[in-house]
């Protein structure tokens, strides 16, 4: 979706404000939120993309105005409520009401080393890959309304293929519950001109990863 | 917000769906294990050991999980080494992907909107709210991380550490060196 969180490009933010010696969670309730969400996240209740789409569905206004640990709070209760394991109504007395349909399965206090390690994503591949390292590419001009990790900076613009990645679960369909649906993917390198024009830096190349069915032949 | 964070845990625990003390366990491991101090390890180990760099460079994820430093496979991680023609960035303009097994939870500003917004459009400025000035012909190469793959900057290694060891040198790895927003540090005067 063409959403406020896909901020390549934009003006109009500022400069960027690093904190010296920050710490990792700036109250503590950031860090519960994370823990939450991780949690969560094992019992395989939704999906990595099922999460990663219900922070971009927040209003656009209330993105904006959040923390990045406030989003992670707000997603959360969303996706609570979606997939019917919390009631509005416990949300707003701070308690449960009642019992919850079963999860596939929770985190134990024992096996937390299961959400400190990333997991893989690489799946057989349906078929050959279509394009291979030094091809000339173009992003599609795509702009669906459901989630994609196309950003629009990228999209209509020609770039080279500099490396193949594997076949991987293809996010756009997992997020819309139409499987994993595995694809190519590919880092794609573009010059600064071609994305920006040609007062962009004549020395500044950006690569975005992009799966097969972004991409046609240019 | 930590009113409703509680509530939102209490309501959880109640119904089984969380356990408290796997929660604990979550944050305690973020606020003291998992940090840069093992991808600085991992640089270190580059800088150090050519045929670990090749190694690194040809397939991080085996070269990492064969040195045994992070809590698991990293799966699709890729080393990009700074050299003296091209500087290398990380950001996620989408969200906040990040090497998180190997250098933790990112900072805040990584999270942030200037950074996302301007590191693709406009990378020497952004280095620049970072105290950093490269010269005009090194190539800045941004790697927007859009899909499951994760990035590590191997940065260069600072004049005046010939002879130094793994431990030494891991010292000199910062968190934004690994990113692109910084240089390894240079060494003491009086170290060299």
């Amino acid at each position: 979706m063409n959403g406020v969180h896909d901020l390549g490009g934009l003006h109009g933010f500022g400069p960027v404000e690093p904190e010296p010696d920050e710490p990792v969670f700036h109250a503590p309730w950031e860090g519960r939120v994370l823990a939450l969400n991780r949690a969560l996240g094992f019992t395989g209740a939704w999906t990595l993309d099922t999460a990663r789409a219900a922070i971009e569905e927040l209003p656009a206004r209330v993105y904006l105005a959040s923390s990045y640990y406030e989003r992670w709070a707000l997603r959360l209760e969303r996706l609570l409520l979606r997939y019917g394991l919390v009631g509005a109504d416990e949300l707003a007395a701070g308690r449960a009401l009642r019992a919850g349909p079963p999860l596939p399965r929770t985190l134990t206090a024992g096996g937390v080393g299961a959400v400190l390690a990333r997991g893989s994503v690489e799946r057989p591949p349906p078929a050959a890959a279509r394009f291979g390292p030094g091809e000339r590419v173009r992003a599609k001009n795509l702009h669906p309304p459901t989630h994609t990790r196309l950003p629009r900076y990228a999209r209509g613009r020609r770039g080279l293929i500099e490396a193949v990645r594997g076949c991987h679960v293809f996010p756009d369909a997992v997020a819309t519950g139409a499987g994993e649906q595995p694809q190519w993917l590919y880092t794609v390198v573009f010059s600064g001109r071609e994305l920006w024009g040609e007062d962009a830096d004549p020395a500044a190349t950006v690569s975005i990863d992009a799966f097969e069915p972004y991409l046609e032949p240019a | 917000m930590p009113q409703r964070v509680r509530a939102l845990e209490a309501i959880l625990a109640q119904k089984g769906y969380v356990d408290p003390a796997a929660l604990d366990g979550i944050v305690a491991a973020h606020e003291h294990e998992v940090g840069p101090q093992i991808g600085a390890r991992v640089v270190a180990r580059a800088w150090t050991d050519p045929p670990f760099r090749r190694a690194l460079l040809a397939d991080a994820t085996a070269a990492v999980d064969a040195l045994g430093v992070a809590r698991g496979a990293c799966p699709h991680l890729i080393a990009v080494e700074n050299t003296a023609r091209r500087h290398n960035l990380v950001v996620c303009t989408l969200c906040s992907c990040y090497p998180w097994d190997l250098l933790g939870l990112p900072p805040e500003w990584y999270k942030s909107a200037p950074y996302r917004s301007r590191a693709v459009l406009d990378p020497r400025g952004v280095l620049a709210d970072f105290g950093l000035a490269l010269p005009a012909e090194r190539e800045v190469r941004v790697w927007d991380s859009t899909a499951e793959v994760r990035y590590l900057v191997l940065p260069l290694r600072p004049a005046g550490t010939a002879g130094w060891d793994e431990a030494a040198l891991a010292a000199l790895v910062t968190r934004d060196s690994m990113i692109g927003t910084g240089l390894a540090r240079r060494p003491p005067d009086g170290a060299r």
